[in-house]
């Protein structure tokens, strides 16, 4: 039975690097071919987060090169349209469900979010790992499906009837559905580990108004995905059904609505771009107060903002579906919610210019990248402005006039501040500062390239050029601005190659970084850079919002956790007051197993009914392996006794 | 609002863009629809462009004035004095943005009521049928022999208000002629309606918008909009029977039509090919281009396209026919004579 | 790192040999096959167990969902339906059984179409190219469940001729034993 010693702690004290020795012990994680498999911290799969969602970003680039290489030219015959329209389901599938919201959602969530809340590890490390494998598995999947020529071919957002069975044969749109979700289950188990630990493991002090806004983000995102993810994994379930059982969701003849499809497909994926953008937001939001050398302006506002993004979010989802042809009133209802989220978008950038205007701003290279955020996203922003209005929209909608506006919303809410994030984080993650020099040459021939390419598209749009066309005639006159947009791609992939190779170079000879070297608030700076497997030597306490700006040198810690298991604090989902201690379950190889049964049983569905019989049973014997008891039971904190220090 | 003041400079900076071909346009309306369409679009650019000069300049500024050259990490400024400032000007700021939310707003529903809306009676009545990948056109009228069918090409008199209801007999397809008014999906199991006039005469290009498959960039359509008189005399003419050939080798080419594949699909009102699956050839030498504006309608270009479409239209519906030379030239002969 | 290497290449090469012809799109047509099924008229009777070869070059459209999903949507262009339904059979036998009068390769069901049979099944020859009368014919055979399951039809997008569970037995016309491409 943990007893909480009565010792105080301090960082000074003696006897502490025998401490850090007993946690390293308790808190390692396995090593070797099978360790790898078993590993359940966050830190850990947080960077194998980001490091796949990154191959994906490249092979999704590799794709977008392609497609302007086949539309350099009229009728090029570089891809025939079966080649193109897989290349281009292939691109939008990759970069949202294989890089987006892996990588800012879960990537830069499950490394970021436990350090910042002052947690030795994420809640239910282990549904954390298997979400991660999951997400594996849907990307080897989808991939696999288009090196076999398997590839869908029906546009990331598969419309039914095109891609129902009687317009797509074969199994090319199943894989997508499945792809779905994999992706999907990945994003929601994801979801619950980071609000519960933003909800439960938050360090004592830390109350709710006084959560970093990153945390806040994080918890309206996961939130969101929560209440998103179901609708579009329902959209592809029911088109499954259709394909493999013969139902009739989506057949028209017998009574089915190819228009259910849209609406619940929208219904998650307007939500989506706010997963997609709310993280970036919330880097932006955490450098810019740290670069600014001043607490961020505005913090109730932006925390509301945020709140109201995740909810307007959820109503205008039909401003996808204008040209449907809706009644005037909804038109108009939904016209008015897509320009009010522009209020809650507004006021964040409103408060991040009085913070730099009233700060001292250190234009250093992570704070570069915002720049670049402000000025990307602003004009993403605004095309979006001229969408939301249904009668531009009918004219621009499925043109690349839509095109360049989401690229500018989701490279510049997305790619630019995950950009910043790394350079900004990178010292958290490697030890080393990322080189200043070459992170500035990959900024500026990125964002060069990155203009060149999609504000053309611009230009593209109101000239009639539709989206998804493999080629189009010489008598269109659309060869020049395809030209001049293709040729942003070589400074934009030269610019990805500056970055890989300052990654390289940096971690191996980059400049020793220390534990804070942007003197940052965030508590994730408190710890050695890489963090220990522990993350936290004694559990901290915080008494305001930037704990490593206005914490006295002896703010207090908790001690009582004790060292020879992987105890955890579970605090005060509101007032982050400790409740009880809680013990991490530690590594295991059953995550891994299970997402391995579990994506075979999928997998194998699409292909023979067999593999529901014959794959439950294995998916059944790895979740008992899984959720075999062991543990002890929390542990209540006994009452009145000085634990914390 | 004065509408030129609002032209001027729209008009410079639609020339100032590059490659302005001029018939397949958002910013070259030929319609009313289209015309109140490019009107709201120019005003609210003009809007979003001052707030975007404004916001720049306010990042610049902001930029520009705290920025330190040292690296070296500074001390935390607390500054209330800053924040009660930055209070009033975030709030100002959000004010003015409702204000101008609020105005693009209205003035889109305007807008949106000046589009749909269409008050002259008697107008035309046309039903488009989106197929992969050609559009069924059809003039619906009470008396069957005074429907006129055809394809892809939209003739509409200038200046008469015209309704168009439309269906889809497999994918989702969207109509769309940027010069006349916005796009409209065409639903399978779902018909819809909306109108347009067109106000000046010309062939204005119009393209399928929804992706529907492989052929999704070859399915183009246009709108012919001509004076009354001729609109009504092409209606006279589309009512009639195909002709009967008069040269022989003509009368040739009809059997060839009529003992090939062509007949399996084809429909020339007049003769034995009756069948609804693709385009109604009755007057197909009355059209300008083929195939879903793909080619003209020429005599090479049809001697090609019959013999293999494949080639120009990977993936569409029409078989190849490997014809002897002698059987397609009479078969072309023939179907140039359809007027 | 090896063995990594030698997994991600069988299980690369196993997805690749499973799938490649089952997802061809083929779009240009190869050239017609020699002859012989099209123009020789065999006798006018012919017996089920006389089996027609395939062309090698032939065997594509059996094996890929593209192509049976074309036979599929020129089984209702042509008007087959007319008198076969949607393998029910009316005027013309049914095409949902495995017991066809002149056989049921894919070679004797192509000579079929092409050459027509007596008592109403018209002769296509010079009205469909060859292509057609094999996209055709593999998606008659799918009719039958003679086709892998990949690579069968599933539902269209029409009404269905499933008779409802609740139907009794005797209430189901002859020749309907289940719905194309599905499990019986």
């Amino acid at each position: 039975m943990a007893v909480a010693e009565p010792i105080v702690a301090n960082d000074q004290d003696a006897g502490q690097s025998g401490l850090a020795r007993r946690l390293a012990h308790t808190w390692r994680q396995p090593k070797g071919f099978l360790g790898w498999f078993c590993n359940t911290h966050h830190t850990d799969i947080g960077i194998r987060f980001m490091v796949t969602a990154f191959i994906f970003l490249l092979l999704g680039g590799v794709l977008a090169a392609m497609i302007r290489l086949q539309l350099i030219r009229p009728e090029n015959s570089l891809m025939g349209p079966d080649l193109y329209n897989q290349v281009f389901t292939m691109h939008g599938s990759t970069m949202i469900f294989l890089f987006a919201v892996p990588m800012m959602f879960q990537g830069f969530g499950v490394y970021i979010v436990p350090l910042m809340c002052g947690a030795r590890n994420i809640a239910f490390p282990r549904l954390n790992a298997f979400s991660y494998y999951l997400y594996v598995g849907g990307a080897l999947v989808l991939w696999g499906g288009f090196l076999t020529n398997t590839g869908p071919d029906v546009g990331w957002f598969a419309y039914v009837p095109l891609s129902g069975p009687a317009y797509s044969p074969g199994h090319r749109a199943d894989i997508w559905s499945q792809m779905i979700t994999f992706t999907e289950v990945s994003a929601l188990g994801v979801a619950i580990c980071i609000a519960t630990t933003i909800l439960r493991h938050r360090a004592p002090g830390m109350t709710l108004n006084r959560m970093p806004i990153l945390l806040w983000e994080k918890l309206v995102i996961s939130i969101a995905v929560i209440f998103a993810m179901p609708a579009v994994m329902i959209a592809s379930g029911l088109l499954l059904l259709d394909r493999l059982v013969g139902t009739h969701f989506f057949n028209p003849a017998e009574g089915g609505d190819v228009l259910l499809y849209q609406h619940l497909f929208w219904f998650f994926g307007h939500p989506e771009v706010y997963i997609i953008f709310l993280p970036g937001a919330a880097i932006i939001s955490t450098l810019v107060e740290c670069f600014s050398r001043r607490r961020i302006f505005g913090y109730t506002p932006i925390v509301v903002s945020v709140v109201a993004t995740g909810f307007i979010g959820f109503s205008v989802w039909v401003h996808h579906m204008f040209a449907t042809g809706l009644p005037q009133l909804s038109e108009s209802f939904f016209t008015a919610a897509s320009l009010m989220i522009v209020i809650p978008t507004g006021t964040q950038f409103f408060c991040w210019v009085a913070t730099i205007w009233y700060g001292r701003l250190q234009l250093r290279l992570p704070m570069l990248w915002c720049f670049g955020f402000f000025f990307v996203f602003l004009i993403g922003g605004l095309s979006g402005v001229m969408l939301a209005s249904v009668p531009v929209d009918l004219q621009v909608h499925d043109t690349y006039f839509v095109v360049a506006h989401f690229h500018y919303v989701l490279i510049g809410g997305a790619l630019f501040p995950m950009f910043a994030g790394i350079y900004f984080w990178f010292p958290k993650m490697t030890g080393r500062m990322a080189s200043a020099k070459l992170g500035a040459w990959h900024f500026w021939l990125f964002f060069f390239g990155f203009n060149i390419t999609f504000f053309t598209l611009h230009f593209l749009g109101l000239r009639g050029m539709p989206r998804r066309i493999y080629t189009y005639g010489p008598d269109m006159h659309w060869q020049g601005l395809n030209i001049l947009a293709s040729t942003g791609v070589i400074f934009m992939t030269a610019g990805l190659l500056v970055f890989l190779a300052n990654v390289y170079r940096s971690m191996h000879t980059g400049e020793i970084a220390g534990n804070n070297p942007w003197e940052d608030a965030g508590l994730e700076w408190s710890v050695s850079s890489p963090p220990p497997p522990y993350n936290f030597l004694h559990v901290p306490t915080v008494s305001g919002r930037d704990p490593l700006w206005e914490d006295p040198p002896d703010q207090p810690v908790v001690v009582g956790l004790r060292d020879d298991i992987r105890e955890t604090l579970v605090t005060h989902s509101l007032d982050a007051d400790p409740q009880h201690k809680d013990e991490d379950p530690g590594p295991s190889i059953w995550p891994f197993l299970a997402a391995v049964t579990v994506s075979a049983a999928f997998v194998g569905s699409i292909f023979t009914a067999w593999a529901i019989p014959i794959g439950a049973p294995p998916v059944i014997a790895t979740l008992i392996g899984w959720l075999w008891p062991r543990g002890q039971s929390p542990t209540p904190l006994p009452n009145e006794v000085p634990w914390i220090h | 609002m004065n509408r030129e003041f609002v032209f001027v400079p729209a008009r410079f900076s639609a020339q100032a863009m590059p490659l302005n071909p001029g018939h397949h346009s958002v910013l070259h309306p030929a319609a009313s629809q289209a015309g109140n369409i490019e009107w709201l679009y120019w005003v609210i650019f003009w809007i979003l462009f001052a707030v975007f000069v404004l916001m720049v300049a306010a990042f610049a500024r902001a930029g520009a004035k705290s920025r330190v050259l040292d690296d070296a990490p500074l001390p935390i400024i607390e500054d209330d004095d800053g924040d009660r400032r930055a209070g009033w000007a975030v709030g100002s700021a959000l004010a003015i943005t409702v204000l101008t939310l609020f105005v693009v707003l209205v003035l889109s529903v305007i807008t949106g009521k000046r589009v749909e809306g269409l008050t002259s009676k008697n107008p035309i009545t046309i039903q488009i049928t989106g197929h992969q990948w050609w559009w069924e056109i059809s003039y619906p009228n009470s008396q069957a022999d005074q429907t006129v069918t055809t394809a892809n090409e939209i003739h509409v008199p200038v200046g008469t208000p015209v309704v168009v209801f439309t269906n889809s007999a497999d994918v989702i397809h969207s109509f769309w002629a940027p010069s006349i008014t916005g796009k409209r999906d065409l639903l399978p199991g779902y018909s819809s309606a909306f109108s347009f006039q067109v106000d000046r005469e010309g062939t204005y290009r119009g393209q399928c918008a929804e992706f529907c498959g492989l052929q999704h960039a070859h399915m183009g359509f246009s709108i012919i909009a001509e004076p009354v008189d001729k609109f009504q005399s092409w209606r006279q003419q589309q009512l009639k029977p195909a002709i009967e050939p008069a040269a022989s080798e003509s009368s040739r080419g009809r059997e060839v039509f009529l003992t090939h594949a062509c007949v399996m699909c084809h429909t020339i009102r007049g003769t034995d090919a009756g069948s609804r699956v693709g385009p109604d050839l009755t007057h197909i030498a009355s059209r300008n281009m083929i195939a879903a504006e793909t080619l003209p309608n020429t005599a090479g270009a049809l001697a090609g396209w019959v013999v293999d479409p494949q080639r120009i239209k990977p993936g569409t519906q029409m078989s190849p026919n490997p014809l002897a030379p002698d059987e397609l030239q009479a078969l072309v002969v023939y179907l140039q004579s359809l007027q | 790192m090896r063995l990594h290497l030698h997994i991600a290449f069988l299980f690369a090469s196993t997805l690749w040999l499973g799938s490649c012809s089952r997802e061809d799109r083929i779009l240009r047509q190869p050239p017609p096959a020699n002859d012989t099924l099209n123009t020789v008229q065999i006798s006018g009777l012919n017996p089920g167990a006389n089996s027609i070869p395939t062309p090698p070059n032939s065997n594509m459209y059996q094996e890929s969902a593209y192509a049976v999903a074309e036979g599929q949507k020129l089984y209702e262009e042509y008007n087959c339906v007319g008198c076969h339904a949607h393998g029910g059979g009316g005027i013309g036998p049914p095409l949902m059984d495995r017991d066809w009068i002149y056989g049921s390769e894919p070679g004797n069901v192509f000579a079929t179409i092409m050459q027509g049979r007596p008592n109403g099944m018209p002769s296509f020859r010079n009205r469909i190219p060859e292509y057609q009368a094999w996209e055709l014919a593999a998606y008659v055979r799918s009719l039958a469940g003679l086709l892998p399951k990949g690579v069968s039809p599933d539902r269209p997008d029409r009404m269905n001729v499933k008779p409802s569970e609740s139907s009794t037995p005797e209430q189901i016309p002859t020749g309907i034993t289940g719905v194309p491409g599905q499990p019986k």
